[in-house]
């Protein structure tokens, strides 16, 4: 055992790995990839453990794990428990023998996500039990438990951090080194294993029954506690119970509840908490879930509290809860005096708007820029997807007109071109989204005869989320050289007529190529092939000469590279983020642009 | 102790490595730590953040407003845009060197010169110019190492400076020792000077 400073998602990764997890599945997504990332990082004797390709088939070989009688996690995003609910939703009815804990970090804000779903909701959905960890500590203590959960009652469990629990940094006591645990194998047995409608409606039944007995259970669990004694409660879950905390730490006489496991309800609990209570503030992020948990309750034993949360607008409907909005919301809930000392910020200039951009030298920019230039004055749709590349709609590029979820830019691209034949109809998807959800569009694509031209930005990785492997890159998580799988081959077997594989930074060859298959008909693609800034070397650096520089901003106003500015009238280059693409040079009218010395 | 440290700059300037020495130094020193960092799409080019809590009683990942003890800020705006989490006797260490923003025509006439003077207006704050400080050593990028030094010598970092130039050694790679202590060492030689201004 040893003191790690490590942030919540290693503290999962290491809760797992002590709790002797057999097989640790996943697809990256901000805020969890760091999890799987984590497994691999320490010693550990029989754990198997992969990237899978998408959230589906990472749940579906997590789950045959846990019907051998293995321990079994699977991480994701909230969005990615969409892709593999069909999975979930299914082995909510058939159960699991050995334990099985399905991860999925919310995003309140949100701060890189699409939704501010809540996974608590899915946990219901799915009748089967969640945790709600508030701390990276307490994350590393409720995985451990959750696998124990899940084998006493044969359910799939899910733990949803949230990304501030994710990303914040604690000092966790964890082994140096992990073992996975023995485990029995699969026992055949299709009456269990097989779904049928009559095994759905009989464990329906059986859920049901048992999710009251587990209601029971998490009454006395550690993770649902209270202290203080006031007529006015606060409520609070996950990271919320932390803000709470916080704020009230200074007034202990203050009933703070705290729901760690809030489903299935723990009702014996959250009676004997409410016991005395006349009003009680619900402050959890995304769904008012404890709250309605609450109504539903009051209703139920027609106690007489007044209830208040995002239900009656005292807490947003949205975004994220910290600590200052705990201070105000609490603090006037209470009627509790929230002035403070802070520095006299009147006069204070307006600081600079910073913005996310595609990097310096990001190839994504030259490609957006080939099918701009290419398509100049004829009408086109441009279907985004989720990656790096969705920074592409920023203006000067303006690349991306829709972006859906996963693998959508491929298949909407084909809507549009139903609806508007006169026009070309682009998707633009990265190499691991393609891979993801990517293929069965294509496929749809040819299979109705759709026109339309799909864009492959592939950078060899998957970039957004830190540089994981996916199937086209040779590696896979365990850094094993394994086969490469083509995304050219995949695309002419699904019938492409015309693939292209083109260099986005030759802009003539990229340009030419857009051009041409734009004159095509049925499906063509473009395989837009570099890899990303941040895993190469740079090869080198431009630089402007000032003599030939006509200031006509060019430049700068057609690609909107971050390492090109203006000083007094003219462009410069900041050498310490070019990487020496040359994309800027290439369309320079005067050839005022060039390269500067290695 | 109960210190909350704030640091903040401009995604790519190194604040990171510093917020992880600060944290590590107060673990070394028996400190409880949490800290939190600005993480995925806002990183580049983005303004980022860490907060390091040290002390027991820090339950929230992120410091509440009016509540950081001491402000590195690696960019004049930068400090500016998080003076609102400082307390009304927090400190501020900032360096004068601006970051453009990169947006389309360059950031205007952005210099950091008026955020400086504001600063010195409102609070009392230690300048510091990364540029010159960091010239002997070849490159900016050991500002990061140097604002440590310079944090350490005001003393309002409240850990040993040999707490923390044994963490330096122990998180930075070998081939960079020499030039990151030296660093460390001009930033705390300013940061003793600033106190013996006073």
């Amino acid at each position: 055992m040893s003191k790690k400073y490590v942030m919540g998602n290693s503290a999962i990764a290491l809760g797992a790995l002590s709790a002797g997890v057999n097989l640790v599945s996943g697809y990256p997504g901000t805020p969890s990839s760091e999890i799987i990332e984590t497994i691999v990082k320490y010693p550990h004797e029989g754990t198997y453990a992969e990237w899978s390709v998408n959230e589906k088939a990472a749940m579906e070989v997590a789950a045959a794990a846990a019907y051998c009688g293995a321990r079994a996690m699977v991480t994701m995003k909230q969005v990615g428990l969409n892709v593999a609910s069909d999975p979930l939703m299914s082995l909510a009815y058939v159960g699991v023998k050995g334990g099985m804990v399905v991860v999925s970090a919310d995003d309140p804000g949100p701060i890189s996500s699409q939704t501010e779903q809540d996974t608590r909701r899915f946990a219901e959905f799915a009748r089967i039990p969640v945790f709600d960890p508030s701390s990276p500590e307490e994350a590393y203590e409720m995985v451990q438990d959750a696998f124990e959960y899940s084998e006493k009652y044969k359910t799939p469990v899910i733990l949803r951090p949230t990304t501030r629990v994710d990303h914040a940094y604690a000092s966790i006591d964890a082994p140096d080194s992990f073992k996975a645990k023995d485990y029995e194998g699969f026992v055949k047995d299709s009456k269990k294993w097989v779904i049928f409608p009559r095994l759905s409606y009989q464990n329906h039944a059986m859920i049901e029954k048992r999710n009251i007995e587990i209601g029971e259970d998490f009454s006395s669990c550690r993770y649902n506690t209270f202290t203080g004694s006031s007529q006015k409660a606060v409520v609070a879950t996950g990271v919320s119970y932390a803000y709470a905390r916080e704020f009230l730490k200074d007034y202990p006489e203050i009933k703070l509840i705290k729901v760690g496991a809030p489903y299935p309800t723990p009702e014996s609990f959250l009676l004997k908490a409410l016991d005395g209570v006349t009003e009680a503030l619900c402050f959890e992020e995304l769904s008012p879930f404890i709250e309605e948990s609450l109504l539903k309750l009051i209703g139920k034993h027609r106690l007489n509290i007044t209830v208040r949360g995002k239900l009656t607008g005292d807490v947003p409907p949205s975004g994220e809860n910290d600590a200052d909005s705990a201070k105000r919301i609490i603090g006037s809930f209470l009627g509790l005096d929230i002035s403070e000392s802070k520095v006299d910020l009147s006069g204070a200039p307006q600081p600079p708007v910073r913005p996310p951009v595609l990097c310096a030298g990001c190839p994504h920019r030259a490609s957006f820029y080939a099918v701009k230039k290419a398509m100049k004055g004829r009408k086109a749709y441009f279907c985004g997807d989720i990656g790096c590349y969705t920074l592409g709609n920023a203006m000067p590029l303006d690349m991306v007109d829709t972006c859906l979820c996963m693998g959508a830019g491929i298949t909407m691209a084909q809507g549009f071109n139903h609806m508007d034949s006169d026009a070309v109809a682009f998707s633009f998807a990265g190499d691991s989204t393609f891979f993801a959800s990517g293929i069965t569009g294509v496929v749809n694509a040819v299979y109705n005869a759709a026109d339309m031209i799909v864009c492959v930005l592939d950078n060899s990785t998957t970039a957004m989320t830190g540089h994981q492997p996916h199937p086209g890159t040779g590696r896979n998580l365990m850094s094993a050289p394994v086969d490469k799988i083509s995304i050219e081959k995949i695309l002419l077997a699904a019938g492409v007529k015309k693939v292209v594989t083109v260099d986005p930074l030759d802009l003539d060859a990229a340009v030419a190529a857009v051009k041409e298959c734009a004159e095509l008909k049925g499906v063509k693609a473009i395989i837009f092939k570099s890899p990303c800034v941040a895993i190469v070397k740079p090869e080198g650096k431009m630089r402007v000469n000032s003599e030939k520089c006509v200031g006509c901003m060019r430049c700068i106003k057609e690609i909107g590279c971050p390492a090109l500015f203006v000083n007094d009238g003219q462009v410069v280059i900041d050498e310490n983020l070019c990487t020496g693409c040359g994309l800027c040079a290439k369309l320079c009218k005067v050839a005022a642009i060039g390269g500067a010395e290695k | 102790m109960k210190k909350d440290v704030m640091i903040c700059g401009v995604g790519g300037q190194g604040t990171v490595l510093a917020s992880k020495i600060i944290a590590a130094s107060a673990m070394d020193e028996g400190y409880a730590v949490h800290s939190a960092e600005t993480i995925g799409m806002a990183q580049r080019g983005g303004s980022v953040t860490s907060h390091v809590r040290i002390g027991e009683d820090a339950f929230s990942p992120l410091i509440p407003l009016g509540s950081v003890d001491l402000l590195i800020a690696f960019e004049p705006s930068e400090a500016v845009r998080n003076l609102k989490y400082l307390k009304s006797d927090g400190f501020v260490i900032v360096n004068s060197v601006p970051v453009k923003p990169t947006s389309l025509g360059g950031g205007g006439d952005y210099d950091g010169k008026a955020e400086i003077e504001f600063l010195k207006s409102k609070c009392s704050c230690l300048v510091i110019n990364s540029d010159e400080l960091c010239a002997p050593f070849g490159s900016n990028k050991f500002f990061n190492v140097a604002v440590l030094g310079a944090a350490a010598g005001t003393g309002r970092l409240g850990l040993s400076a040999d707490t923390v130039r044994s963490e330096i050694i122990k998180i930075v790679p070998e081939r960079f020792h020499e030039k990151n202590l030296a660093a460390f060492e001009a930033g705390y030689k300013l940061g003793e000077k600033s106190n013996a201004d006073k």
